[in-house]
């Protein structure tokens, strides 16, 4: 009664849930993307409801992994469209050198990307958001700086603070050393989400940010002026993908609309509007296009959270997104049943297999647990030229994260099982088959479902990264409160998946006792 | 001691005929691991109804002696019968479902109930009225079926799990059983109890019987004849009486003053 029982339970399982998946439309939606930060979402926020207004049907997958994940996306034609900076396109895809021309840059991005890929950058939206070096206005005042030139006769008093990343690329501390003759008395690395309370809190006195971030106004910031032209223009541009250019030119022509009708200061105050105050994306984005005259006020269509919804506590918060949170849960349910039940098809026999060929055994069990080893992340980018991006890749890689523990113990379970009983089995006349059928099998059963029970948790945890590679679930929430720096909506998608591997970790032992031989 | 000789129910028996050849047969059996020479050109019989005890050390061979009769162990040179048909010649899994067997740790399945367990072979054997032959087996040695069959082995004492395990042996009535140190593992009050237990039925269903011991007492209690190995081959092939008398060697003197069956 072992694995009859546990078997068509997980295709039950899986049977529920499928449905959900294959809910999308009829007439090939627009595909809205974008990166996993704040203003990423906030434009693609905006291309949506401009095409919702102009009555196309778009499908978001917002928060995709980052540069590398959402242009093949893009190229492959796995979305349509996200939010792109030329700098990120001449230095990251195309792998150029940096140049301070803003026209030239555009030009040479919207030749080279259209050539080679297929894509096509739209006019600029109007605004840079470029490296900027901020100190606070104090420091502004007090050493009458400006311009990075006036930092550089100073910044040998001054500490500052930087993102790893701008340390040691060429477009950042290097050149801006060489550029300028900037020396600072002390650097440290800083990550994105401390480098503005360090240098409120007087921690350090220069950081590197970007130029439309929404902290800046935030905390009085003061930016200095780059007047030297080093930093590449980084013009933010819808990407288009080579699908919706040749197929859906009415959807292109309403994009368009949006061009240069942003500025920098817009930005920054729409940006601090979602990363300090909170407040929806998708609200901000419906605001500022009321405001541009791109959509009408929507007629007695009532927004269901209306209502500002920051000051509320965590658990009405999940209590209103509940309709929300279930369906992602449901989401999150199908990537881990299919790709668990896939595993279990795949690693069980593969694992009674070695067992016949001991030799063999433990170099294939290696092997497959080097798959355990590569970063999710790496494993989810590397599936995107193979797979696109969606279910199936996330499917595809949860899978083989899911087969080494199956695969170790069934192996072991079953060579370990009870030598007392298997040896006087077979001396008693059972044949091998028979020995593993009614001897081997049922033992090990307890082994076996305990990894699978590891399988399925490290499989719900690693599934909320599949929301990088817009395959859905519970870490789309996770994703997009990372961005946005929005702790409620990181928990709308941690506190489900958290119960979620308890209970599927609950409901596993349950089987696991139900399969375990009375001893 | 029973003092009885072999064939000698034969003899009482009206109806069987004389039959002269031994039920487990093994002439000149070479069997080596690697370096290490397990049975060295050994011969036995062993005829119908006989219980033969093998004793000896440790690495004397009997063990392996004894799984040549079921197959667990193929000889490299030399012959092995069982009911007079060479034993190469039979299908080993069927030639299994035929020979009983009891290990020295029971072997129970843990995850069968009693009554499944004492049911394996003739299930496995496709006999008809396998609960019968269960109940038949677990009454014979001494369990009550209607208050073993739905006990789990690990709900048994280490005595009637033995029990237990001679009951699977017996189930589907085999002419021929091989114990591997069957009650080696127990106390010595659980010991005697089996063990007389199983002379009754060994007597009462006329089972040819190989006995694999290290324990000189359990043979002398048990056998008919006594076989003294080592270093694979045979020291002393005797009735306990004889060997009791006249050891053969210097070897199986000191190996009957050590188990206190003789006094210095």
């Amino acid at each position: 009664m072992s694995r009859q029982a546990l078997l068509p339970g997980l295709l039950l399982l899986a049977a529920a849930v499928i449905p959900y998946s294959s809910a999308r439309g009829q007439a090939a939606p627009v595909i809205v993307g974008s990166k996993p930060f704040g203003e990423s979402f906030l434009l693609a926020e905006m291309f949506a409801q401009l095409l919702e207004s102009r009555g196309f049907q778009v499908d978001r997958r917002l928060g995709l992994g980052a540069t590398e994940i959402a242009f093949k996306a893009l190229r492959t034609n796995a979305i349509d469209v996200y939010p792109e900076y030329t700098g990120t396109g001449l230095l990251a895809i195309l792998g150029k050198r940096p140049s301070s021309d803003q026209r030239g840059v555009y030009q040479e991005v919207s030749r080279e990307f259209l050539r080679r890929y297929g894509t096509r950058w739209l006019p600029p939206l109007g605004f840079q958001n470029t490296y900027a070096i901020a100190v606070r206005r104090t420091t502004a005042d007090e050493l009458k700086l400006a311009t990075l030139s006036d930092l550089a006769r100073v910044g040998e008093r001054l500490r500052a603070g930087l993102t790893p990343d701008f340390i040691g690329r060429a477009d950042g501390l290097p050149g801006l050393k060489k550029e300028y003759g900037l020396q600072f008395r002390s650097v440290r690395a800083l990550l994105p989400a401390v480098k503005y309370q360090a240098l409120a809190a007087g921690e350090v006195d220069v950081i590197d940010g970007y130029s439309t971030d929404g902290f800046i106004a935030r905390y009085d910031l003061v930016i200095l002026q780059d007047d030297r032209l080093f930093f590449p223009p980084y013009e933010a541009a819808a990407l288009i993908s080579p699908r919706l250019q040749r197929d859906q030119p009415a959807a292109v022509a309403a994009l368009t609309e949006l061009s240069g009708l942003l500025t920098e200061t817009s930005m920054r105050r729409l940006n601090r509007r979602v990363e300090v105050d909170g407040v929806p994306v998708a609200r901000v984005a419906a605001g500022q296009l009321l405001a541009l005259g791109l959509t009408r006020a929507p007629a007695g269509e009532a927004e269901p959270n209306a209502e500002n919804t920051s000051d509320r506590g965590v658990l009405p918060y999940l209590w209103g997104q509940r309709n929300t949170i279930f369906g992602l849960t449901l989401r999150h349910l199908l990537l881990v049943g299919v790709s668990l039940v896939a595993a279990i098809a795949v690693a069980m026999p593969l694992g009674l297999a070695l067992e016949r060929s001991r030799g063999a055994a433990e170099s294939v069990i290696r092997g497959v647990g080097v798959l355990q080893t590569l970063p999710s992340i790496a494993l989810l980018a590397f599936m995107i030229p193979l797979l696109g991006i969606g279910v199936i890749p996330a499917l595809v890689a949860l899978f083989l994260y899911s087969l080494y523990p199956i695969l170790r113990n069934t192996y072991t379970g079953v060579r370990d099982a009870a030598p007392a009983a298997v040896n006087a089995a077979g001396a008693l006349g059972m044949t091998p088959r028979q020995v593993l059928r009614y001897v081997r099998l049922p033992l090990a059963a307890p082994v076996i479902m305990a990894g699978i029970r590891t399988a399925a948790v490290i499989n719900v945890g690693t599934a909320t990264l599949a929301a990088f590679i817009g395959a859905g679930g519970l870490g789309d929430p996770i994703a997009a409160g990372l961005a946005l720096s929005d702790t409620r909506l990181i928990l709308s998608g941690a506190l489900p998946a958290a119960l979620l591997a308890l209970g599927v970790d609950g409901a596993l032992s349950l089987c696991e006792r139900a399969v375990t031989p009375v001893s | 001691m029973r003092g009885k000789l072999p064939g000698a129910r034969r003899i009482a028996g009206v109806t069987e005929p004389l039959s002269p050849e031994p039920a487990l047969a093994a002439e000149r059996v070479f069997k080596r691991y690697g370096a290490v020479v397990a049975l060295d050109g050994i011969s036995l019989a062993v005829m119908p109804a006989e219980c033969v005890a093998l004793v000896g050390e440790s690495g004397s061979g009997k063990t392996t002696l004894l799984r040549c009769f079921n197959r667990l162990v193929i000889p490299d040179h030399g012959r092995v019968a069982v009911g007079a048909v060479d034993a190469a010649n039979l299908d080993a899994i069927a030639l299994r479902r035929q020979v009983g067997y009891v290990p020295q740790d029971g072997g129970l399945l843990p995850h069968w109930q009693v009554q499944r367990n004492v049911e394996m072979v003739p299930w496995l054997r496709g006999m008809a009225d396998v609960t019968e032959l269960a109940d038949r087996a677990l009454m014979l040695v001494g369990l009550e079926p209607a208050l073993f069959r739905a006990r789990w082995p690990g709900e048994l004492s280490g005595g009637q799990r033995q029990r237990v395990a001679v009951a699977r042996a017996l189930a589907a009535k085999p002419e021929v059983i091989l114990l591997d140190e069957p009650f080696g593992a127990l106390d010595a009050i659980t010991r005697a109890d089996i063990q007389r237990a199983f002379a009754a039925i060994q007597r009462e269903l006329n089972v040819t019987a190989l006995l694999v011991t290290h324990d000189l007492n359990e043979a002398f209690l048990l056998a008919d004849r006594i076989v003294v190995m080592r270093q694979g081959r045979v020291e002393q092939d005797a009735t306990p009486n004889e060997l009791r008398q006249e050891p053969a060697t210097e070897y199986v003197r000191q190996l009957l003053l050590r188990a206190r069956v003789v006094a210095a």
